[in-house]
């Protein structure tokens, strides 16, 4: 098992309060499992990808563990963090369109980066021009400034980056949201092609687009409100979904391909608040099958083998 | 890029043809007579000189021919390099005496310009560095910049001048000297320069401090910065990163901030009786000599807009986002 | 960029939307705990109470030839007198406040102007866009203060309101430059677009729709172009461009270098003036930082 998540909790410190991104979210991830992460904006699932990289300033990680291939995790201690990350835990950014630096050449920022992480680039540069062709690149990119290579292109380049040293866990947050429908096809598939490759072993594929993810994960958690909702085979979620939220979520499913997602208008209401959230299942005031006993927590619980879903509804079935 | 660098052109020559229709309107549109008006004051006491003069700036300025016909032999005067006579230093032309007091205001601002604008860049990126010192050094900046280049320089040759008597307070050399080119009148000259020099390029520091440390928060913040810290790149890769990226902005700075420093120029000038520009405008308001001050003005504007062009061309050479569409180069 | 709603979507503390009730709060919390804003806020207003009240304590003229020549400052005269004996304290009072008066008149005219052309032209795009922009940056290219020089010369008789109105008039471009960007990133909001589709005017957008939107990137815009017409008013007054029969910081520091107080050492006529200067302008400055911090949370963390 390559990756447990036990309990997370991270909190955002604001004025008002700490807000409650992450309450208490377990989860855990096969050796070449790739999760995707599903839920509407503000539920934490960007949140959680970011905690198992780099927490920002103002987050703090409130409890819970993370295992990476049966080692601890410091995901609170920014600098203990810095040896694991790129070379066990890397990221594709939801902004690959501007996560390279305008003003060098990408060969050179690679270089510049490889060797500021101990890394000899002479080793790898045979390996990320196998790679770049891979993706459908020329080496000669290397060459260019940022600005001269189209969308689709830098994201192909910046998939390749954070995959060069072959991370044992990749999160790709939102990667496909700023491109085009086939180019988000190519790219979708280039990711299973670089798990195939053993270039990563596991893969956290965090989207709002739950018809994109089904195409290329193997397994589909579902957040609601900084909880885990349900998690399960990609297929016996979207053909069978225990949990109520990811029923609704199915059924306002926005057209394959689809980048406006957001907002999901199927579902009446909007999620709780996270400064202060409601107590038991955070999912009660908008489920039509709310019943007495979700003003407590529904703990998760295997309904099926692999296939985990926190609703006393399903739970009892 | 061609056409980026040719709309350039084209603000700079507009704004070369309003600066000499600014010139020309102002004297004919104020109220007044501006041939009596500039003679009364001019102190000329040969009765004879002055009804030349008349003559002579009565012609020059045409008021009797149409209105559009005086501005296009003003034009044409200013094509062949004639600015007109000076009256404070009659018969000499303007653009002999401009010329002379040239290289003087350039002595002064081009070195303050350039030192004050790399170690200003060095002190903002070095700010931007900790909140002490981003505590400590913005304020200082912002009280630089806020400081008045006359007031600065006043009390330079207050204190360094007069009271300690280290430097020269006034004029380009002594006056004792017969300008040459022996090691007694060039020591003499850098002496004088020094005082002007050095309280120029501590005012313009603070500007620049200021902007570059604002620039480099805002390329820290940037897409590029995070990603690197997500792969764990060290700090000081990001920052060199984000130092090379501010660097490119600070130089359009120098374009937004040149008429600025080129005021503060002349403002200095005065105070130390320097022989430049500065204290060439003094005099001639002193004197009226509108031609000569006008003359100068013509000269300002030219002398900012090929600075400007200048640093447009260089900013083209460095960022390598506008040389590459320059080159034509795309996916 | 559904993705990018999405993104701060998920990072709840800076929920987009939040109510203009709480946000103000969050403001004035951020703005009390701020020490470049209150120490900049303090010294501008202890500076414009001086200007206001103190010429009221003054029962002469600024002008006034009232004590003895040259004396250092004292009990009787805080500042000190002129080597014609004018009191420096009284010239100082009212030159704080003609300080004032030409930072509000001059950056009030610069501001409108240089908001007007930057909102119309980020609005409106296009060729009214292109025109305006043609004629900022033509603007901005030319020394404000030699055209000055120029105008001003061929007065006769020169008032601090001509003066600021000149000031006004060479010192906005880069005003607009900024509230452009500013405008053109708004005028494609949704909300903006649906006043749009309404048939509302444009200048009712732009004042109920836009401006609002930006009201502390104005505040401090303003702030800057007040202490840009304070300095180069005090450019133009030490050229001798000042106003005629008026008393100004620029005027003070012309008169003590045109009767020799550096060489006879009259510190209290030159020093004082520069420093008001300094200080007025620097503590604005520091107060727009400040300012800034308050309403740019990305700031606040450094």
């Amino acid at each position: 098992m390559s990756l447990q998540v036990n309990d997370l909790k991270v909190h955002y410190r604001t004025l008002r309060g700490n807000v409650h991104a992450l309450d208490g979210v377990t989860f855990s991830l096969e050796d070449g499992e790739i999760m995707g992460l599903a839920g509407e904006s503000g539920c934490g699932k960007s949140t959680l990808g970011k905690s198992l990289i780099r927490l920002d300033s103002r987050m703090h990680h409130a409890g819970g563990s993370v295992r990476l291939d049966g080692r601890e995790m410091p995901i609170a201690d920014d600098k203990a963090m810095v040896p694991l990350r790129f070379h066990e835990v890397s990221l594709i950014p939801q902004y690959a369109m501007s996560a390279l630096n305008p003003t060098r050449r990408i060969g050179r920022m690679i270089d510049e980066l490889l060797r500021a992480r101990g890394v000899r680039p002479a080793d790898k540069a045979d390996e990320l021009r196998r790679r770049l062709e891979l993706v459908g690149l020329e080496p000669d990119v290397l060459r260019r400034f940022p600005i001269e290579l189209s969308g689709g292109m830098k994201q192909r380049v910046v998939m390749v980056l954070s995959t060069l040293l072959d991370p044992s866990l990749l999160i790709a947050d939102e990667v496909t949201s700023a491109l085009d429908v086939s180019t988000q096809r190519s790219v979708a598939e280039s990711l299973v092609e670089f798990r195939d490759r053993g270039y990563v072993r596991s893969m956290v594929f965090v989207t709002h687009d739950v018809s994109l993810v089904y195409q290329i994960a193997d397994t589909i958690m579902v957040m609601y409100a900084g909880h885990v909702a349900e998690k399960g085979p990609a297929a016996s979620i979207v053909s069978e979904p225990r949990h109520p939220y990811t029923r609704m979520l199915l059924s306002a499913l926005p057209e394959v391909g689809s980048t406006s997602g957001e907002r999901l208008q199927g579902i009446p209401g909007t999620p709780p608040g996270l400064l202060d959230p409601p107590t038991g299942c955070r999912f009660r005031a908008r489920c039509p099958m709310a019943f007495d006993k979700c003003v407590e927590r529904p703990p998760l619980v295997e309904t099926a083998p692999g296939h985990w879903s926190a609703c006393w509804k399903t739970g009892e079935e | 890029m061609w056409r980026y660098m040719g709309r350039k052109l084209f603000v700079y020559a507009l704004t070369f043809i309003v600066a000499v229709t600014i010139n020309w309107m102002i004297p004919r549109f104020m109220p007044g007579d501006p041939v009596r008006s500039m003679l009364n004051r001019g102190s000329i006491s040969d009765p004879e000189a002055l009804e030349r003069m008349t003559a002579y700036y009565n012609e020059v300025f045409g008021l009797d021919a149409p209105l559009h016909e005086q501005y296009l032999s003003f034009w044409a005067g200013l094509l062949r390099g004639d600015l007109g006579i000076s009256v404070m230093l009659y018969p000499e032309p303007v653009v002999d005496v401009i010329l002379r007091a040239v290289p003087f205001t350039l002595a002064l601002l081009v070195p303050a310009i350039v030192l004050s604008w790399i170690v200003g860049n060095r002190f903002g990126a070095f700010a931007a560095r900790s909140k002490f010192l981003d505590n400590s050094i913005l304020p200082v900046g912002y009280v630089l910049t806020a400081t008045p280049y006359m007031w600065l320089a006043l009390l330079m040759v207050w204190s360094l001048g007069i009271v300690a008597g280290v430097f020269p307070t006034a004029g380009g050399y002594s006056l004792a000297l017969t300008p040459g080119a022996n090691w007694e009148f060039v020591s003499s000259l850098i002496t004088h320069w020094f005082l002007p020099f050095l309280s120029m390029f501590v005012v313009a520091l603070g500007g620049w401090a200021i902007g570059m440390r604002n620039m480099i928060i805002y390329e820290l913040e940037a897409d590029y910065a995070t990603y690197l810290h997500a792969l764990g790149a060290p700090r000081r890769l990001v920052r060199r990163y984000a130092f090379r990226n501010a660097m490119l902005p600070q130089i359009t700075g120098l374009a937004v901030q040149l008429g600025t420093i080129i005021t503060g120029a002349l403002l200095t000038e005065i105070v130390f009786n320097y022989p430049g520009l500065g204290t060439l405008v003094l005099d001639s308001l002193d004197n009226r000599d509108f031609f000569l001050l006008q003359g100068i003005f013509l000269f300002v504007v030219v002398g900012v807009l090929i600075a400007n062009f200048v640093i447009d061309i260089v900013y083209v050479l460095i960022d390598p986002r506008t040389r590459v569409q320059m080159t034509g180069g795309s996916s | 960029m559904s993705n990018i709603a999405g993104a701060s979507g998920a990072t709840p503390g800076s929920a987009p939307g939040p109510s203009g009730e709480r946000r103000g709060s969050e403001a004035l919390h951020f703005a009390r705990r701020n020490p470049k804003l209150l120490i900049g806020l303090t010294l501008v207003l202890g500076f414009l109470l001086l200007g206001i009240i103190g010429p009221l304590f003054v029962d002469h003229g600024p002008n006034q030839y009232v004590g003895p020549q040259s004396r250092p400052p004292s009990g009787e005269y805080w500042l000190g007198t002129t080597t014609f004996g004018q009191d420096v304290w009284a010239q100082f009072v009212y030159g704080i406040r003609s300080t004032f008066l030409i930072g509000i008149l001059g950056g009030g005219v610069a501001f409108l102007i240089g908001t007007a052309i930057g909102f119309l032209a980020g609005y409106r795009g296009g060729i009214v866009d292109e025109v305006l922009n043609m004629l900022t940056n033509v603007v901005l290219v030319l020394p404000a203060l030699v055209v000055l020089i120029i105008a001003v010369a061929y007065l006769d008789a020169r008032g601090l309101v001509v003066q600021a109105v000149f000031i006004g008039l060479t010192t906005w471009p880069w005003a607009a430059r900024a509230v452009r960007a500013q405008a053109l990133s708004l005028a494609t909001r949704e909300y903006v677009d649906l006043a749009r589709l309404s048939g509302r005017r444009t200048w009712r957008i732009i004042t109920t729709e836009i401006a609002p939107n930006m009201s502390s990137y104005l505040v401090m815009s303003f702030i800057l172009l007040f202490g840009g017409a304070v300095l180069t008013a005090a450019g133009l007054d030490f050229i001798g461009l000042g106003p005629t029969d008026g008393v100004s910081l620029g005027l003070m520091l012309e008169n003590a270098v045109a009767w020799s107080a550096l060489q006879l050492g009259l510190w209290w006529w030159f020093v004082p003036p520069g420093l008001a200067i300094t200080v007025i302008v620097g503590s604005m400055y520091i107060l727009n930082v400040g300012l800034d911090e308050v309403f740019n949370p990305k700031l606040r963390e450094l």
